[in-house]
């Protein structure tokens, strides 16, 4: 292939992984398998999920009760109806957050994620070390997320090794009384919808 | 997860004591080996899907397969265990499990 065939490679060192990628690309657009319009359209559509959907659902879920209760009875059903597009999750499930209960996700097997609801997993998701530790030490996990849970809190962690993506609903920080959806909304991290953390504190510390 | 479309077909229910087979063979196996010949509990039955182990070879995923969540505590998986109380739940399709009497 030579270097002229009308899309940019980047000018730098690539890896050999990188180097692969760019030629299966380069060889499904010269046989029509795909088009540039394609990869740009994919290209949009990732980048458009992101945690903030996550931080949506969480933060109405906090204020409205009723949204609440059809967030957990139906997940996917409650996404359409704030305007997100969950369709690409097969099956969804959100694990609520109890002052004596703490969920925790993992995949053990791979990296399985709600992207559509959390964007892509961080890298330390789908590192060895977390897949195991999620598992054999979530407490040790959670102490280096900055969390410290009692001995009598129960921890569950679940290992989404199938159809089922799982988010974490976290419970709402003390202090935010009063205080608006989009405010809350800044308070939900990505981490604390993974279950390794809470949210932001009301007043940062 | 939205309401059961269909009644699952699988052996258990919810509450159910299960053993984990320890099962090893050649192909796509989404049950991972800690939690192989151990025990635990059906926490909940999320329905039918079609099976991964077949369609991760092209084939058409049928029958499908009762997925469940089932929990185990942790020193069932790990022996001796400082929170006795926490548990990992790990989603496993009903051809993975037998009843513990």
């Amino acid at each position: 292939m030579s270097d002229d065939h009308g899309h940019e490679h980047p000018k730098h060192e690539l890896s050999y992984y990188a180097k692969r990628i760019y030629a299966i690309r380069d060889l499904l657009l010269e046989k029509g398998v795909i088009t540039e319009k394609d990869i740009q359209c994919q290209v949009e559509y990732q980048e458009a999920r992101s945690p903030a959907n996550g931080a949506k659902l969480v933060s109405r879920a906090w204020v409205d009760p009723a949204f609440k209760r059809r967030f957990i009875a139906d997940p996917k059903a409650a996404c359409a109806e704030m305007g997100i597009d969950a369709t690409a999750i097969n099956e969804f499930v959100v694990l609520e957050n109890t002052e004596k209960v703490r969920h925790m996700v993992v995949c053990t097997l791979c990296s399985c994620y709600p992207r559509p609801i959390l964007g892509r997993p961080p890298d330390w998701y789908k590192s060895f070390n977390y897949r195991q530790r999620a598992v054999a030490d979530p407490r040790g996990v959670m102490r280096e997320f900055g969390l410290e849970l009692p001995d009598d809190v129960e921890v569950r962690v679940h290992d989404s090794t199938a159809d089922i993506r799982y988010i974490v609903l976290p419970l709402r920080p003390r202090g935010t009384e009063g205080w608006s959806e989009m405010d809350l909304a800044k308070l939900v991290t990505r981490d604390s919808m993974i279950g390794v953390m809470d949210p932001l504190p009301a007043i940062p510390d | 997860m939205g309401p059961a479309v269909n009644e699952p077909t699988g052996k258990f229910k919810s509450g159910d004591r299960v053993k984990v087979k320890f099962e090893d063979r050649p192909g796509h196996l989404r049950t991972p080996w800690y939690i192989r010949g151990k025990t635990g509990r059906i926490e909940r039955v999320y329905g039918d899907f079609l099976n991964p182990e077949s369609l991760a070879f092209g084939r058409d995923g049928l029958p499908k397969r009762t997925l469940y969540s089932v929990a185990f505590r942790h020193p069932d998986i790990f022996g001796k265990s400082p929170h006795a109380g926490d548990k990992v739940l790990v989603d496993i399709y009903d051809h993975w499990l037998e009843p513990m009497l």
